[in-house]
């Protein structure tokens, strides 16, 4: 940084940055983190079909983002290459969103405080469980503060009334659909007090972290069967798990365990 | 700015640069690459993957190899398996060296899934083909040493709506197969079985008999390939890739399978039809 030609307090600076910040990340559009029955849901009301704020990182641990796609997808980047490797030189049980969550705070913290600008995002770090009590939810925020949330997490411009709403109706134990359609209803409603707007699926990314898939528990959702779950008179309530390509495939990247159901072998040595 | 810090995403993390795994391994952390290695002089005793055999079927294509590695004399490992998932869309055998082959194995799976996760969409089936010459041209170095490694790629093309199969050799070299091949030190054998018994549309059941015959024509030949072990109940891994992914035979099909070759050899140990 420059010198400034005049003293200007650090607290002064550090509050200049955190609004500019806030401004950026106050100019786009909601996502909304939320845990449901099987897993962990992300909704967030994005047009685009190529340019994502919702991803996959790991086996387990998905990633959402707010603010400058340019910044956030750096980040996003960043992520898979840090999973990526530690999971190729330790293993794949080895990667964890808390370790993720921690490197993302001290990279944004540290921006923060020595780059010309802060990074104007606020991202989610999700890693889902075995059961929704190990779900673990990180909220990270442009100047490297994290916050380990417990349900769910709304960010972005209109953050505030859908965190309210979020508190209001989530409850532990929602299914699939009842959580997608509340989540859809607060990301249409007029922070300004004005007429919800009701968002059509293709105004929508939605993405799961499914603990009941195998392996890979990433999963996008759109086309039809997203339709079929906002649906309040259709009976779909969740998204199949066993579909054809899951229901012999046992495929998992370690060459070495690839296959579980093969130690069942009797083996005569 | 430096990329220190404790705790910290290294600079190299942020560079904008390509989506593949191995390019950014070899500018961040190239030790960790199995082509970046100085080697000691002299011959290096490892143990060695043998036989492997894949072929097309009507809707698909089948990836068959043998349980066995060998050092020398030794067999090393019985129940090795040498046929692997690379993603959903395709499979990989390995022969040659089994450390090597097998470190490659999960650097290429770790390849196509991270392409895959940054850039949105699935590699083609050529990409991930030319992916695997290149990482096999890294490993040349070792291959002059003796360290040889040597797979079979095989995937479904689905915009071809087939089976497709690639092989390799030493130098990177990458070739397209039509209808079947065999790699490793049984490959001879299996091949001329896989010859007289393979014929075009092919169903599943009948593919994997043709691959249970072909490795148990390698195995009564070559030393090196392990044939069906009743007694251990060691069958062959077999591998299936179809329009809807990779699936790998459960045991009792493959038993069945093995049960019956052997049945059909007994009193006609050629398998002269």
């Amino acid at each position: 940084m420059t010198q400034p030609p005049f003293y200007v307090s650090p607290e002064q600076v550090m509050k200049d940055r955190a609004d500019f910040a806030r401004k950026g990340i106050a100019r786009g559009r909601s996502v909304i983190v939320v845990g449901y029955d099987k897993g962990i849901a992300f909704v967030a009301e994005n047009r685009s079909r190529a340019l994502h704020k919702v991803s996959e990182i790991y086996d387990r641990i998905g990633f959402a983002a707010v603010g400058k796609y340019n910044e956030f997808e750096n980040l996003r980047v960043a992520g898979i290459r840090y999973a990526d490797m530690r999971g190729y030189s330790y293993d794949r049980s080895d990667v964890t969103a808390r370790g993720l969550a921690n490197a993302y705070a001290q990279t944004l913290g540290t921006v923060f405080i020595q780059e010309s600008k802060p990074f104007e995002v606020e991202i989610v770090v999700a890693e889902v469980g075995k059961t929704a009590d190990e779900d673990q939810i990180y909220r990270l925020m442009y100047d490297g503060s994290v916050a380990d949330e417990v349900g769910f997490v709304a960010m972005g411009g209109a953050a505030e009334p859908i965190e309210a709403g979020l508190k209001e109706q989530w409850r532990a134990g929602m299914p699939l659909s009842e959580v997608l359609q509340m989540a859809v209803r607060l990301l249409g409603q007029d922070p300004a007090g004005g007429e919800a707007r009701t968002l059509d699926p293709t105004a929508l990314e939605v993405a799961v972290l499914d603990r009941t898939r195998p392996r890979r528990t990433f999963r996008r959702i759109n086309g039809d069967l997203l339709a079929s779950l906002l649906s309040e008179t259709d009976p779909t309530s969740d998204a199949p798990t066993d579909e054809a390509s899951l229901g012999e495939t046992h495929v998992s990247t370690n060459p070495q365990t690839q296959r579980p159901g093969a130690e069942a072998t009797p083996d005569g040595d | 700015m430096s990329g220190r810090g404790p705790g910290r995403l290294p600079d190299a993390f942020r560079a904008p640069g390509s989506s593949s795994f191995t390019e950014f391994l070899g500018v961040h952390a190239p030790d960790l690459l199995p082509s970046r290695r100085t080697l000691p002089k002299g011959p290096v005793d490892a143990p060695h993957g043998t036989t492997i055999v894949t072929l097309t079927y009507a809707g698909g294509l089948l990836m068959a190899g043998d349980r066995r590695a060998t050092m020398g004399n030794i067999i090393a490992n019985r129940d090795m398996e040498k046929v692997f998932a690379a993603d959903d869309f395709s499979v990989i055998g390995i022969a040659g060296t089994a450390g090597l082959a097998i470190e490659l194995v999960k650097l290429f799976q770790v390849e196509l899934e991270h392409y895959e996760k940054i850039e949105g969409a699935l590699m083609s089936l050529e990409g991930k083909a030319n992916r695997l010459a290149t990482m096999i041209r890294g490993n040349l170095g070792m291959a002059m040493q003796g360290l040889t490694v040597v797979p079979v790629f095989g995937g479904y093309d689905l915009d071809a709506s087939q089976g497709r199969i690639f092989s390799y050799d030493v130098t990177g070299g990458c070739y397209e197969e039509h209808d079947h091949h065999t790699i490793g030190s049984g490959s001879l054998f299996a091949r001329g079985s896989l010859k007289k018994l393979w014929r075009p549309g092919l169903d599943v059941d009948q593919a994997l008999h043709v691959a249970v015959e072909a490795l148990y024509d390698a195995a009564d030949d070559d030393s090196a390939t392990g044939g069906p072990d009743l007694t251990r109940r060691i069958w062959p891994t077999v591998a299936y890739v179809e329009a809807h992914g990779v699936r790998f035979a459960d045991e009792p099909a493959v038993h069945a399978a093995v049960e019956d070759v052997v049945a059909a050899r007994t009193g006609n140990p050629g398998g002269a039809r």
